[in-house]
């Protein structure tokens, strides 16, 4: 690497300044300017963007919170009802925070769902999507521990029930809960090494955020086809075909966003969260939130604690490996008709568990749950392993370009102010 | 668009159901709908009844539910004077201190103060009550499923226990009440309340008022809430047609 300053292009002096000696310009012109995108996306691919501007959402509103919250369990629930009255603006700032998680997690299933579907998890691009599930369990702690902060029935509940899971590992179980605990039970010392870790983990969620998107830009992205763009005719600048068509899914996402926080704030949460925590009275049924019922539905399948424990962890680890499980070469299950019915019900599966997980453990759900659970890792260890030997793939298209323009393509150069769709020197 | 419209609504859809059953929840009984004047997108809080409202906690539930987040300054949101306020505060007698001498002192209350809570601590209001405790009203309806619908379910549902229910000692039957027995005894006559307006003040009146008022107490922010959600939501379907011009203006020289 040559030492001395950057050769920059960019017209203004001032920045042209800066730029030689720190490129950011170039690198972000570089990257959300002029980087090339396969021409084809749909709005599925809008949910990236999406998951990033919630973060940032999460973070401004979590931050002007945390100047008025009280970390103690004598305050913690009386500070946020302050925050509701007393504070400007407060009830605006606490709802968005706490719908704003609800929306994270829609947005981030959609975002996983997509890469499912289309394959987006297959070579070159298996540590972008371990990244993502990295991020996705981030998300479940950091998303656990921010409803504790309220300490309402359902935080204290909520929070004994979930941190005595780890009690069911051999050894060092008792031990790690202690740990989580501060102490014997929930009591303070939970609540405040949770209101730490809360402030911490979104910070953590960011850096890994960062490392997916640097992956993501040296694999370029996936596209609903599924095939690699193979030159210039197949890709469009990022800027501003994506920013103009993210921009309409920002808008679309900020009104669902919207008529959540306004009109039904607490549609998503539980009115018990509204008494104040009571270690001596117990509810009569303890659900986690919404996002986390089908995988507390896998939990309660399993009529082992450990083995449901190590079920309920393993529903996400096995996305890890899912890059090798699949062995199908094609990725968009646009061209696997018998796979495409596979994850169709797998989806299914996902929402049965969803929906149980929100019930009392007794029948039907129980052995609907132990169906779900059952088909939600069959799909992973039997079905994509055997199916990607077995089954015949639809014809693939030649280029992206031939699939969307039709005959047309033969004729079609770059786009107008468009880069060439050369693999990237460096990031 | 539409592709992007139809993926939303199919996770809504999904998800919506899915969420609703921890709403429905533990209720043997379906609530009777109030239909007050604050449901729906552009409902607003009824001053009226919220005072009257008022009037039925204070001469009412106050002697045993407290409304610890609440102070008499918020009065003036329901439409009272700064003078009525200010009356309603000094009925009572607040300890505060210590004073020069270390002394702590009564003093008539001031609009800061919170409410007056009708009990020193929870166990002096277990004993005065059966050994059951009156839950602070404050979010109440926020934190029952069905919240002012429950509320005035429940203040209107008292009535003798049908054949084969044996109650507790002290007990009373609520078909709203989770178990259906209650230790609360039906608190509202008809006439418990006199209302200043004339409005009659038979239990269904008394029921809903009080009900729109603890509504208030718990989401004092509604009215508000709601006037900004539809400027916000106008704001953005404007953004969004002129947006979704720009993006097919940009994606024209494509096709």
């Amino acid at each position: 690497m040559a030492i001395g300053l950057h050769k920059s292009e960019m017209k203004n002096p001032v920045i042209r300044w800066v730029d030689e000696r720190m490129p950011v310009f170039t690198m972000m012109e570089k990257e959300y300017g002029s980087f090339p995108t396969p021409r084809n996306f749909n709005y599925f691919w809008n949910f990236g963007a999406l998951a990033m501007i919630n973060l940032l959402i999460m973070i401004a509103t979590g931050i002007f919170l945390a100047m008025n919250y009280a970390a103690h369990t004598s305050l913690a629930f009386d500070s946020v009802e302050r925050i509701m009255r007393d504070v400007n603006y407060g009830w605006l700032i606490r709802y968005v925070h706490m719908n704003g998680a609800s929306m994270f997690f829609i947005v981030v299933f959609v975002h996983i769902y997509r890469g499912l579907y289309y394959g987006s998890y297959k070579a070159p691009r298996e540590l972008l999507w371990i990244l993502g599930v990295v991020i996705f369990l981030l998300m479940m702690a950091t998303g656990f521990m921010g409803y504790v902060l309220p300490w309402g029935q359902m935080s204290f509940w909520g929070a004994t029930v979930i941190t005595n899971l780890f009690s069911a590992f051999p050894v060092v179980g008792q031990h790690i809960v202690t740990l989580l605990w501060g102490g014997f039970s929930v009591d303070n010392p939970t609540l405040n090494r949770f209101f730490s870790l809360h402030y911490l983990l979104p910070f953590v969620i960011f850096g890994v955020v960062f490392l997916h998107v640097a992956a993501l830009h040296i694999t370029g992205s996936n596209n609903p086809l599924g095939i690699e763009p193979k030159g210039p005719q197949d890709t469009i600048p990022f800027h501003p075909y994506y920013t103009t068509k993210d921009t309409v899914g920002i808008i679309v996402y900020l009104m669902v966003f919207a008529v959540l926080v306004f009109y039904a704030p607490n549609y998503l949460g539980h009115p018990d969260n509204y008494i104040p925590a009571n270690p001596l009275s117990t509810p009569a049924h303890i659900v986690p939130e919404w996002y986390f019922l089908p995988f507390y539905a896998i939990l309660r399948a399993v009529p082992d604690k450990l083995g449901g424990v190590l079920l309920m962890f393993g529903s996400i680890l096995v996305l890890f490996v899912l890059p090798w499980l699949d062995t199908s070469k094609v990725r968009s299950m646009k061209f696997r008709p018998v796979a495409r019915i596979f994850f169709f019900l797998w989806v299914i599966a996902f929402f049965v568990l969803m929906w149980c997980g929100g019930k009392p453990p007794e029948e039907p759900f129980v052995t609907l749950s132990r169906v779900a659970t059952a088909y939600y890792f069959g799909y992973f260890l039997v079905v994509l392993p055997v199916l990607g030997r077995l089954e015949k793939p639809l014809k693939l298209p030649e280029s992206i370009a031939a699939a969307v323009l039709g005959p047309k393509a033969a004729g079609a150069g770059p786009v107008p102010g468009g880069a060439a769709a050369k693999p990237m020197e460096k990031a | 668009m539409k592709r992007f419209l139809k993926a939303f609504a199919v996770v809504a859809a999904l998800v919506a159901p899915v969420a609703a059953p921890q709403a429905a929840g533990e209720g043997e009984h379906a609530l009777r709908n109030g239909h007050f004047s604050f449901d729906g997108a552009f409902g607003t809080f009824d001053r009226a009844a919220l005072q009257r409202g008022f009037a039925v906690y204070a001469g009412v539930c106050a002697n045993c539910h407290s409304l610890r987040l609440l102070s008499y300054r918020n009065l003036l949101d329901i439409g009272l004077s700064e003078d009525q306020a200010r009356a309603v505060a000094a009925s009572v007698e607040v300890t505060d201190g210590p004073n020069d001498e270390g002394q702590m002192f009564q003093r008539p209350g001031r609009l800061s103060d919170r409410f007056h809570r009708p009990f020193a601590n929870d166990n002096a209001a277990r004993a005065a009550n059966n050994g059951a405790l009156p839950p602070d009203l404050s979010v109440i309806t926020k934190a029952r499923h069905g919240g002012a619908n429950y509320i005035y379910s429940l203040l209107t549902g008292y009535h003798e226990p049908p054949a084969g229910v044996t109650l507790g000692q002290g007990m009373n039957y609520n078909p709203y009440f989770p178990g259906g027995q209650i230790a609360m005894a039906a608190p509202l006559n008809d006439g418990a309340v006199e209302f200043a307006d004339g409005t009659p003040n038979n239990v269904d009146q008394m029921a809903r008022d009080v009900a729109t008022f603890l509504s208030w107490a718990a989401e004092p922010e509604m009215e508000t809430r709601k006037r900004m959600g539809i400027r916000v939501l106008v704001f953005l379907a404007v953004a969004g047609f002129i947006a979704y011009g720009v993006k097919r203006k940009v994606w024209a020289n494509l096709h």
